[in-house]
């Protein structure tokens, strides 16, 4: 008999080492030195399997039923088997989507469903009352066997209400604490399962302790004790078949209970897929665990045969489940039994925690918040909201705090009010048969592409109203709670819907007969409504993103919250301008046939388009980041990515005006240079010009410097020679004047500082003067010169006197390379109907090169290139010419005459006159 | 026997001016109007002396310097070079390509006499 105070205190001692144990990983963890990263902690902590219910009830099984109890275990060991392909594939889906818990892994599954998570969190709580009570009554039970009291549940309600309400609020306190002490639920909880794997440890050592201690300090080892149950008849029964209870149809269905349950038991789903760090730690908890459970059974066996050898073989299942106990505290070995007992507390401890972690998180993300952000508004804009987070997280807290103590509470109040009497086994089992609700929708979750969302809530729903139905309504009707009238004759008299024989099957565990019905609907409902119905799009890509999940590691991550098109839309125009934005509304439109709103909710190919989109822009890490802030309102808040994206377009935008700036100086400082090169080369041609003028004005002072030296040198000079040589010098005379009037010409109509006398002016009378003045050159060379002038008149605006020049010049030059003898010159002119005249100057030269016929009328050009006899002139007059025409809006050239030299032609606009506006100037074939 | 003067000019008023200043001064003088005439004449019977202009067309004075200097056969044939270009550095390609004078037009006529005489060594 231990005092009250030693028991508490060991109680409070143990709790506290649990607390060192978990801030001592979760420490290591934030130094990067995580210490679960061992697949051997990774089992230990999958051993939270194991709880109160083994440590107590497997030996209340045995004692009652045989090896009933076994099934419990070889699910499991069989479900071990899988590991490394079922429960890595659904591994690999929570790691790649960011899965939180079991209820979000079927949410997000069936097309993001809030409907869906908030189904399976009703259902994994409700099932997960029972679970907890029996943790809750074995400790308490254990409590109350160390104090003394030597039959606890004898009668059934005799536990003082004080000790299990204690127990439960003492509990309740410390999953709190433990449990709830982070709001974040993405990064998993190191502490926690460092904890639970001590836990697991502590809680074999105990029972092995404890069932050693029995098996050979009470009795003399197994031999002793299996030779003696088989002496007693009563007790050798429990070795056969027929003593569990169980038909091979029980022992078939409870196996698969409990296999499912390393997946679809919500603490399960925690530690085995939610709190993994490597996926190779599946290969060695694939035996490891199977090893662990192995163990733990060994001595159930001996010490329920013990129990009943020493008991006189009778024992009830409440006061069995707590036989590991009570013979070492009958043996008077009150130490050993205080250690059995904290091992009884870890295996109940460890239960509550990670249940309660796993169900506190569920109830807060995916059914309380959901609610309270619908109705809040998803929107929260982009106001006050850093001043909300905080509040936010504490009430997320709060949430999970108070899902705990009414867990708990609940849990209490159950197997107070409704259980009392079933032992720890059956209590679990129903847990288990409510879960089990899940496994067909999760099986089909990550195998079946068409399972849809309505067949996942039928069938949860219909398998767990059945569940309510045949094991939850007799225990209430047996507990008084409602009318047990329906027990015997059946809902509404039916006798074919009697909850324990439904449809008139009977001779099946309660369990099993419960199992066969609501599986059976609910894989029915599934089918059914999964062949029949049709997915929507979400739930399409998300079927696809789970089923294919090895293969599609590359595609974007998957989103299972929800956002209105709206503010991703705010998101994009951040990048990719409004332009940008409408782009992508309009691809999207036409893929789904019709154009988003700003207030529709985006769906998950929307929100992948956007995340493309942006990852365009700032890389699909970041995209992925922006996306899911919006998408999920986790992480960051919409307040500080605004904020991010304001800074980040600042700095774009500063970027890209930088990049502008040093564009327009490239720009700038090519210009400066093709300037600079130009100005080089007029530079150039400013020097040739000069040097050419220069020689040609110091071509005639030549001559006539050395004839006046000379006449004047020579007095004794002959009369001929005297004249001869005069003439020369007047000739050289004229032309350097010619020259000098030439050159000032030029520069004026270069600088644009030529005084044109614009008037209406008659071309014939222009060309007929030109005529005159040319005339002396044609009669002194011999030349014929034809005229074809068919107009009688050709009105054109221009300067009179520079005309005649331009003529003069075209002429002068064809006299100047008509052969000597028979040369001729021909002058036209025509009337283009287009608006347009042109003048002919032909000659029967040797024309010119077509080589040169640009370069011709350009400064010097005869002198420096041209033909071979040099012609005589300035070098200027073709250049004046050209500047000549073109002053008055013409054009000239040169090409092949019909008289086989050279043909000028110049054109020049009729006098601007309705109906010869805006004509353009006939192109020459050249 | 006289000393002989070539005189190769593409500007016949020119030529006629020097010739005369040429005869007068009591040289042979033989006329050449551009650079092909002027090697022509330099084969038949090279001349003691060249006034050369350097504007011709096709083969300028440069070029008919050059090609005099390259063979050692009229290493005898002093050239005067004749310009009309005043540009700066003509003077010094002009005697690089082994010209002996460098005369810029106009030209005082005297001087230039004075000038051809002594390099021929006469009077």
């Amino acid at each position: 008999m231990l005092p009250v105070w030693l028991v508490a205190v060991a109680s409070f001692i143990y709790l506290g080492t649990l607390f060192a144990v978990a801030s001592f990983g979760d420490r290591r963890a934030d130094a990067g030195r995580s210490v679960i990263g061992n697949p051997v902690v990774y089992t230990l902590s999958l051993a939270v399997y194991c709880s109160a219910w083994t440590y107590y009830g497997s030996v209340g099984v045995a004692a009652t039923t045989g090896l009933a109890f076994l099934p419990i275990y070889l699910g499991p060991t069989l479900a071990a088997l899988l590991f490394p392909f079922l429960l890595l594939k659904v591994l690999r889906i929570t790691k790649t989507y960011g899965i939180t818990s079991i209820a979000d892994f079927l949410a997000a599954r069936y097309g993001k469903s809030g409907l869906v998570g908030g189904l399976v969190t009703v259902v994994a709580a409700v099932g997960g009352i029972p679970y907890i009570s029996l943790q809750l009554k074995a400790v308490a039970a254990s409590v109350t066997v160390v104090m003394g009291d030597a039959t606890p549940f004898a009668p059934a309600f005799s536990l003082g209400a004080d000790t299990a309400l204690t127990v439960t609020l003492v509990l309740a306190i410390f999953a709190i604490f433990f449990g709830a002490r982070h709001v974040d639920v993405t990064e998993t909880h190191q502490g926690m399962v460092l904890a639970i794997a001590f836990e697991s440890v502590v809680k074999l050592l105990a029972f092995v302790v404890a069932g050693s201690f029995i098996t050979y300090g009470i009795f003399d080892g197994f031999g002793d004790i299996a030779g003696r149950a088989m002496a007693d008849e009563r007790v050798r029964e429990l070795f056969t078949m027929s003593g569990t209870g169980l038909s091979y149809i029980d022992w078939f269905l409870l196996t698969m209970l409990s296999g499912m349950m390393m997946l679809v038991l919500p603490r399960q789903f925690q530690v085995a897929v939610l709190e993994n760090v490597d996926e190779n730690h599946l290969r060695t908890a694939s035996w490891l665990f199977p090893a662990y459970l192995l163990v733990i059974n060994v001595f159930v066996m001996p010490v329920a045969l013990a129990g009943l050898l020493l008991d006189g073989g009778e024992e009830g299942v409440n006061a069995a489940d707590l036989l590991i106990l009570r013979l070492p505290m009958d043996a008077g070995q009150e130490i050993l039994a205080l250690v059995t007992y904290l091992g009884g507390l870890s295996a109940a401890t460890a239960m509550v925690i990670v249940a309660t972690v796993a169900l506190s998180t569920m109830v807060s993300n995916d059914l309380v918040l959901p609610v309270l952000l619908r109705r809040g508004g998803r929107h929260r804009g982009s106001h006050g909201d850093a001043g909300e987070r905080p509040a936010l997280t504490g009430l997320i807290l709060n949430i999970r705090r108070a899902t705990i103590l009414v867990l708990l509470m609940a849990g209490y109040l159950f197997f107070k009010h409704v259980s009392g009497g079933l032992g720890l086994a059956s209590t679990g089992l129903i847990a288990f048969a409510a879960v089990a609700q899940f496994a067909p929708a999760i099986i089909a979750a990550i195998y079946w592409r068409d399972a849809n969302r309505t067949g996942a809530v039928l069938g949860i729903s219909g398998g767990f109203l059945i569940w309510l139905y045949t094991l939850i309504c007799p225990m209430l009707a047996r507990a008084g709670a409602i009318d047990d009238g329906f027990l015997v004759e059946g809902l509404f008299g039916v006798g074919m819907l009697r909850p324990e024989a439904l449809f008139a099957l009977e001779g099946l565990n309660p369990v099993s007969h419960a199992l066969v019905w609501s599986l059976s609907l609910n894989l029915l409902l599934l089918v059914t409504a999964s062949l029949l119905g049709r997915q929507d799009n979400i739930e399409r890509v998300q079927a696809l993103m789970f089923v294919e999940v090895e293969s599609s590691h590359e595609t974007a991550r998957l989103w299972h919250g929800q956002a209105r098109v709206g503010d991703l839309c705010d998101l994009m125009i951040r990048f990719i301008g409004p332009g940008g934005v409408n782009r992508v509304l309009d691809i999207d439109g036409q893929r789904r046939g019709r154009r988003l709103g700003a207030r529709d909710t985006a769906d998950a190919e929307f929100v992948l388009l956007v995340e493309r989109q942006l990852a365009r822009v700032i890389g699909s890490s970041s995209a992925r980041v922006m996306v899911a802030s919006v998408v999920d309102g986790e992480g960051i808040g919409p307040d500080q990515v605004m904020e991010i994206l304001d800074e980040t377009s600042q700095v774009i935008e500063y970027s890209q005006r930088l990049e502008q700036k040093s564009k327009a100086l490239e720009a700038a400082t090519a210009e400066l240079r093709e300037a600079n090169a130009r100005l080089t080369e007029l530079d150039g041609l400013k020097d040739e010009f000069i040097a050419t003028v220069s020689h040609e004005l110091r071509t005639p002072l030549t001559s006539i410097r050395s004839f006046s030296e000379i006449l004047l040198d020579t007095p004794e000079l002959p009369e001929e020679e005297r004249s001869a040589f005069l003439a020369i010098v007047v000739r050289e005379s004229e032309r350097l004047t010619r020259l000098i009037n030439d050159v000032l010409d030029l520069s004026k109509i270069e600088a644009g500082r030529m005084d044109w006398q614009m008037a209406e002016i008659d071309l014939r009378e222009v060309i007929d003067e030109a005529l005159d003045a040319a005339s002396a050159l044609f009669t002194e060379g011999g030349i014929a010169v034809e005229t074809r002038l068919r107009l009688s008149r050709a009105s054109i605006v221009g300067d009179r006197d520079r005309l005649v020049q331009l003529i003069v010049n075209l002429l002068a030059n064809a006299v100047k390379f008509v052969p000597g003898e028979n040369g001729r010159v021909c002058v036209e002119l025509f009337d283009h109907a287009n608006g347009w005249y042109e003048v002919r100057v032909d000659d029967n030269g040797p024309g010119v090169p077509r080589d040169f016929r640009r370069a011709i009328f350009e400064k010097f050009r005869q002198a420096s290139e041209g033909p071979k006899e040099r012609p005589k002139g300035t070098g200027l007059g073709l250049t004046i010419s050209r500047h000549i025409v073109e002053a008055f809006g013409g054009r000239i050239w040169v090409e092949t005459s019909d008289l086989g030299g050279a043909s000028f032609r110049f054109t020049l606009r009729h006098m601007p006159a309705a109906g010869h506006s805006g004509e353009t100037e006939p192109r020459a074939a050249e | 026997m006289g000393k002989r003067v070539l005189v190769v000019d593409d500007e016949p008023n020119i030529v006629t001016s020097l010739e005369f200043l040429m005869k007068k001064a009591g040289f042979e003088v033989e006329v050449a109007r551009d650079g092909a005439e002027a090697l022509e004449a330099l084969g038949r019977t090279p001349p003691d002396l060249m006034l050369l202009d350097v504007m011709m067309p096709e083969f300028d004075g440069y070029e008919v310097c050059a090609r005099i200097r390259e063979d050692p056969a009229w290493a005898g044939t002093k050239i005067v070079m004749l310009t009309a270009r005043g540009r700066e550095g003509e003077r010094e390609r002009g005697l690089d390509l082994g010209a002996d004078a460098y005369v810029t037009k106009p030209f005082s006529t005297r001087e230039l006499v004075q000038q051809v005489k002594e390099m021929l060594g006469v009077g």
